[in-house]
């Protein structure tokens, strides 16, 4: 044994800190001198639902039956100030991504998916095409910064509006679609010369700040005739304030994307490292609600990062009204499926790892405006895929809220759930798991 | 001519109306406007008002005396609206067509993300005129200030006076016309030659917004995208 070559040599080891993925990047940016761009959201482990637990009825805490007692799921947003609130029967909606980042096909699968279970969708840059609003018996309408494609008729024929300040994915960000997704018809829409890199602007181009936001508002709701709920969405930056200040500026509905949430393409550096997971989101947002008593008033949605019934769940006990998916919603439609492995092969990447969303190469034909690559995504195939994910979605979150005895999937709350760390414990705002430490609150809080 | 003090009036008995804010609110006065088909409309008393006549989509005639606030006209559709005084951020922002006619001065981003129609602006305009325009087409008689024009996608701004720092920055296909001085030019802006056809395209904006022969086009410059910045290339950091 003492002879054994194995035990005279030390055997590789890799550096925790130049793993090799950090290794494949810096040669990367040596060879090419420029940063990495790519769609999907945060790859790195974050504090997330995974470590949060559902503690389930005991002798204090009575379940219902699991197929026969009811348990609600619906949801109705905009009670505030609009005289038209929306009603969504699952407390799951899709959010905004663009026809244009998106092809045609994907964005009506979205539309039939969510139609079909009774939630909405809901538009991106470069405004609404028919195809998706003709599938989406509900669509949010999103209010961007660049106002690609924006029209006030566009505006009247949405059921609601959304004001977007910024994402999780980028929190401060524009966008850029590249060249090669600038088809004739996105071109058009966008008024810009196809075939080129479009850039999304980051700020709003006539107001800033939250008191113009308030006045922009009142614009808004004077065009639509006061119909309409109007929604303002956030990258989970500084959700406390955000959310007080989104309030004040009189809006129906905060929409809070934690920095798991997607994007069709940014800077892999912005997408890893700015913004906040949602998990740590979410308590600062209710915590403004409540301290101005507009909990369950104004609407509170959560996105970035939901995957499953018990996400949703946990982010509604934590207290948002109702989630947003659109990463989840995508692999549903059949992106990163490995059918498409071979094609992922020839990309440089597999299935499950494929994020170059922002080429216009999509094997799956969702993000892209290839025609041929677009036939291959089925509408109505894809829309169905998408509509039972969400039926199971609903499903689970329904198991895990009768389980701790609740009629309402709202009845959740976060006396429901532990954490199984510190971290979490201290984001969640939850005791961990077997003690009654709540860290970063005094035994008073 | 009739005065409405109270309530709102149904479209067939609107012409040549009267909307007095002193003591109509501003959803009676801008419902009023918005269910009008057919008619001319004087705003009295708009003491700053916010979104005063937005949302207009018939091809009627509103005239307000006084001052505005933000977004007056804001994605007008048809209609004519004039501004006899000042208009605060945003007027005429993103209309698609018909007219909107500010005889004093404008605040920052005027005519934003505008599609389509004429938006007149007798006085000077402030910051960020014109800013990811799309079509509208603005003639601003005074002078203007820093970052107009920026990221404008289509249209024509004319300045008669001189522009503030940044025009025309990261511009897309909109035609800049300033008969002043520029105190700089935005990233990727740049002089362009005045042929024939924009000489001709000037004169029509001039004559659209009622400024007659006495002002001369070739007294303009016309500005304009290099293009160069339309891929986005790590050679052109710099630029960034």
């Amino acid at each position: 044994m003492a002879d054994d070559d194995r035990w005279i040599h030390t055997p590789p080891r890799e550096s925790a800190t130049f793993d090799r993925a950090t290794i494949a990047e810096i040669h990367r940016a040596a060879a090419t001198g420029i940063y990495d761009i790519r769609g999907f959201g945060a790859k790195r482990k974050l504090p997330h639902f995974d470590d949060l637990l559902f503690l389930g009825a005991s002798i204090s805490r009575y379940p219902l039956e699991g197929y026969r007692e009811k348990c609600g799921t619906n949801v109705v947003l905009g009670t505030r100030f609009a005289k038209k609130p929306i009603e969504i029967k699952i407390p799951i909606t899709i959010a905004g991504m663009s026809f244009g980042s998106l092809s045609g096909p994907a964005k009506e699968a979205l539309g039939r998916g969510a139609s079909a279970v009774g939630t909405s969708t809901t538009t991106g840059d470069g405004g609404m095409t028919e195809e998706e609003r003709a599938a989406s018996s509900l669509l949010v309408y999103q209010y961007l910064p660049s106002r690609y494609g924006m029209e006030p008729d566009q505006i009247r024929r949405a059921d609601a509006i959304e004001i977007v300040i910024g994402q999780g994915a980028k929190p401060g960000g524009g966008g850029m679609l590249l060249g090669q997704k600038i088809s004739e018809r996105v071109a058009n829409m966008r008024t810009l010369p196809a075939g080129i890199d479009q850039r999304s602007a980051c700020r709003h181009p006539d107001w800033t700040g939250p008191d113009d936001l308030e006045i922009k508002i009142l614009e808004l709701r004077e065009i639509t005739g006061w119909e309409k709920p109007i929604y303002v969405k956030v990258g989970a930056a500084r959700p406390y304030y955000d959310t007080a200040l989104a309030v004040k500026a009189g809006a129906d509905v905060v929409v809070l994307d934690g920095m798991q949430g997607g994007t069709a393409a940014t800077q892999d550096v912005f997408i890893e490292h700015c913004g906040l997971p949602t998990l740590a989101a979410i308590r600062p947002a209710v915590k403004a609600l409540t301290e101005l008593d507009m909990h369950r008033k104004v609407q509170l949605i959560v996105s970035g990062g939901i995957r499953s019934g018990a996400d949703v769940a946990k982010a509604l006990a934590l207290g948002a009204d109702a989630v947003s998916i659109g990463t989840a919603a995508l692999i549903a439609l059949g992106d990163n499926h490995p059918r498409w492995e071979e094609e992922y092969r020839k990309l440089g990447t597999t299935a499950g790892s494929y994020d170059d969303w922002h080429e216009g190469r999509d094997p799956a034909g969702i993000t892209t405006q290839d025609p041929e690559l677009t036939k291959r995504l089925d509408p109505v195939a894809a829309g169905k895929r998408l509509a039972n994910y969400l039926s199971v979605l609903a499903l689970e979150c329904q198991t895990i809220a009768r389980a701790n005895g609740k009629s309402h999937v709202h009845n959740l709350e976060p006396e429901d759930l532990v954490a199984l760390t510190v971290e979490a414990a201290a984001m969640a705002g939850v005791p961990l798991a077997g003690t009654n430490w709540v860290p970063g609150r005094s035994s008073q809080d | 001519m009739p005065s409405v003090r109270m309530g709102v009036k149904t479209a067939h008995d609107t012409r040549n109306t009267s909307l007095d804010m002193a003591s109509l609110s501003l959803r009676q006065v801008n419902e009023t406007l918005q269910k009008a088909e057919a008619g001319a409309f004087a705003v009295a008393n708009p003491r700053g008002a916010h979104a005063l006549a937005a949302g207009l989509t018939t091809p009627i005639d509103v005239t307000i005396d006084g001052h505005v606030g933000y977004y007056c006209g804001g994605m007008n559709q048809e209609a004519s609206v004039t501004i006899n005084g000042n208009a605060g951020t945003g007027v005429a922002e993103n209309m698609m067509s018909g007219r909107v006619h500010v005889k004093g001065d404008a605040s920052q981003s005027a005519g934003a993300t505008g599609c389509g129609g004429l938006l007149v602006i007798d006085g000077n305009a402030s910051a960020r005129l014109g800013i990811s325009l799309r079509g509208l087409d603005i003639v601003v008689k005074g002078s203007i200030g820093h970052m107009a024009a920026f990221m404008a996608q289509a249209g024509n701004i004319v300045v008669l006076g001189d522009a503030g720092d940044a025009l025309g920055d990261s511009i897309y296909e909109a035609r800049l016309f300033v008969r002043g001085k520029v105190k700089s030019l935005g990233t990727d802006c740049i002089a362009k030659e005045m042929r024939e056809e924009h000489r001709t395209l000037l004169r029509g904006l001039l004559d659209a917004a009622g400024i007659g022969p006495e002002v001369d086009v070739a007294e303009f410059t016309r500005y304009g995208s290099a293009r160069t910045l339309y891929h986005f290339h790590i050679d052109n950091l710099g630029s960034y």
